[in-house]
């Protein structure tokens, strides 16, 4: 079964990224490579979506790892208190990104949304606007929702990490005299390395692949400004009826991605080296 | 310092507690009261929204369909895997090291680059537009991230356990039903739970799979009152609200298998 159907499709995507299928009628003829050149040399769409998703990335990466820290920083020590703001915080996680979106679309509704209400009660009312419909900021607003939904799961990988450096270490330490920062520096930060690469791999992986939130939240729009790769692919081939191309474009996608684990991958055994 | 620390955690507590408070109580608002006034709570509140919603959406059908679905899934998946994992324990070495290596490669390949050549082979078999297509490719793309979760779990298991049985007698399936799995329960469970949310949560695959409004899944059905209610927030809060249910529900319950399952999920995956 995993042969039929993850193997097997794997395959014919790559034979069917050399074609011009339309997937509607089983006709279409072998075209070479002619797919991939489009793709770089005159798909000015793919290139945006490509660079949304870097833009959506590095956004996620960043941000999401840092809170996820700090929060697992902040919330190490079981007190009751800090045990249910961990089940707080990991809470969005189990939420649907359907739902999820929805309730993002709500905070960022221009007319109603409670995100401009905060801002003008605050009084910063002149940042107000339509936060999905600005092409400049709409991929970040959606970065922000995604680093709302996940960083409690983050925080969790982080939590187990902390929860295995040896008490005995920080003892001594203190014994030294160091400061905090200093315990944090020489201690805490280098033996978090594998908690680090595991946070650092799966949001690059996660966020990379990001199709339905974005999907439900903005579909692309405005103007293709939140079109990602995931999205892109699902429209050339189900909306345009581009199979083979899209196919071509799944291709590069694998591609990329590879490459990022393999990277990872080799991090990962430099450290533990 | 210690203020910082306590207004941080405070200051996030309230970004993730407002926006579900919020849902929930503009899911009992008009839509008029909503826009007069849409953060604080009104006199009007009342149940339309919900009423609207269950005269109008089939939604228990919904919920029927997306239970299914992530049943049969789970059940597939657990009982291939287990078993899968077990092999790679049991087997010859090359045997063993190529079964490993197949599913390892299976983690790196993102479902999404497989949604094209998905949907036309199961085009092609006539299983597309049906439930049990459907639970075919979810089983089958989330064996590999079970296969590691018990997998790597089984192996710390005591050698000598095995070797005891199997000094008594006990034959392979005697040693993976009487020994393996029941030792493994932990994260079995884990993968179960990792899958469970994954499957009721999925919108990729039930979007791309299944095409008439009688085989919808939960997300499937959410994402359908966007354009049937445009921005008629209250009635979709309440149909966000029920949907959620099941996994709320489970997360109160069963909180920490939930954060270990998925957190095994996150870091196996």
């Amino acid at each position: 079964m995993f042969l039929v159907f993850f193997v097997v499709p794997t395959f014919y995507g790559l034979g069917l990224s050399f074609t011009n299928s339309s997937g509607i009628v089983n006709k279409y003829s072998f075209v070479g490579i002619r797919n991939y050149i489009n793709i770089f040399e005159n798909d000015s769409v793919f290139h945006q979506a490509l660079m949304n998703t870097l833009k959506f990335v590095v956004t996620v990466v960043i941000i999401q790892s840092l809170l996820s820290l700090v929060f697992a920083l902040l919330l190490l020590r079981n007190t009751k208190t800090n045990i249910f703001m961990r089940t707080l915080y990991f809470f969005p996680t189990i939420l649907s990104s359907v739902s999820v979106a929805f309730i993002w679309t709500f905070i960022y509704d221009p007319n109603i949304g409670i995100l401009n209400e905060f801002l003008g009660f605050i009084g910063l009312g002149k940042l107000q606007q339509d936060w999905l419909g600005n092409p400049l900021i709409a991929i970040y607003c959606l970065a922000v929702v995604e680093i709302w939904a996940h960083a409690g799961q983050l925080m969790i990988i982080y939590l187990a990490g902390l929860q295995q450096i040896p008490n005995e270490l920080y003892e001594s330490a203190a014994l030294d005299g160091a400061n905090k920062w200093i315990t944090f520096s020489r201690i805490t930060w280098p033996m978090l390395a594998p908690a680090t690469t595991i946070v650092v791999a799966y949001t690059t992986i996660q966020s990379f692949k990001m199709f339905d939130l974005i999907y439900a939240m903005t579909n692309g729009g405005p103007n293709n400004a939140t079109e990602v790769l995931a999205t892109y692919i699902y429209h050339q081939a189900f909306q345009y009826n581009h199979m083979g191309y899209a196919a071509a474009v799944s291709m590069i996608f694998m591609l990329i991605i590879s490459l990022i684990t393999l990277i990872q991958f080799g991090l990962l055994r430099l450290q533990s080296d | 310092m210690r203020f910082l620390r306590f207004s941080i955690i405070w200051i996030y507590a309230l970004i993730i507690f407002i926006p579900l408070l919020v849902v929930i109580e503009s899911s009992f608002k008009s839509l008029a009261d909503l826009y007069t006034n849409p953060l604080l709570p009104s006199r009007q509140m009342n149940l339309a929204a919900y009423q609207t919603l269950i005269s109008q959406v089939p939604l228990l059908h919904y919920f029927r369909n997306s239970f299914i679905v992530t049943v049969a899934t789970i059940v597939i998946v657990l009982w291939c895997s287990s078993m899968i994992a077990f092999g790679i324990l049991r087997l010859p070495r090359i045997l063993s090291a190529i079964i490993y290596g197949v599913f390892s490669l299976g983690m790196m390949i993102p479902t999404q680059v497989n949604m094209i050549p998905v949907f036309l082979e199961l085009s092609h078999l006539h299983i597309i537009d049906t439930l049990y297509g459907l639970i075919f490719v979810e089983s089958a793309f989330l064996l590999p991230v079970a296969v590691f979760i018990i997998g790597g779990f089984m192996r710390t298991l005591q050698k000598e356990l095995l070797e005891a049985a199997w000094i008594d007698g006990a034959n392979e399936w005697q040693m993976f039903f009487r020994i393996a799995v029941p030792l493994s329960t932990p994260s079995i469970a884990s993968a179960a739970i990792f899958c469970s949310v994954i499957v009721w949560n999925d919108l990729l695959f039930p979007l791309l799979l299944l095409k008439s409004s009688s085989n919808w899944t939960i997300p499937l059905a959410l994402l359908s009152f966007e354009g049937q209610y445009q921005t008629n927030y209250p009635v979709i809060f309440a149909g966000v609200l029920l949907a959620s249910i099941p996994m709320v529900v489970l997360y109160v319950f069963l909180q920490r298998y939930f954060i270990a399952g998925i957190t095994a999920g996150a870091i196996k995956g």
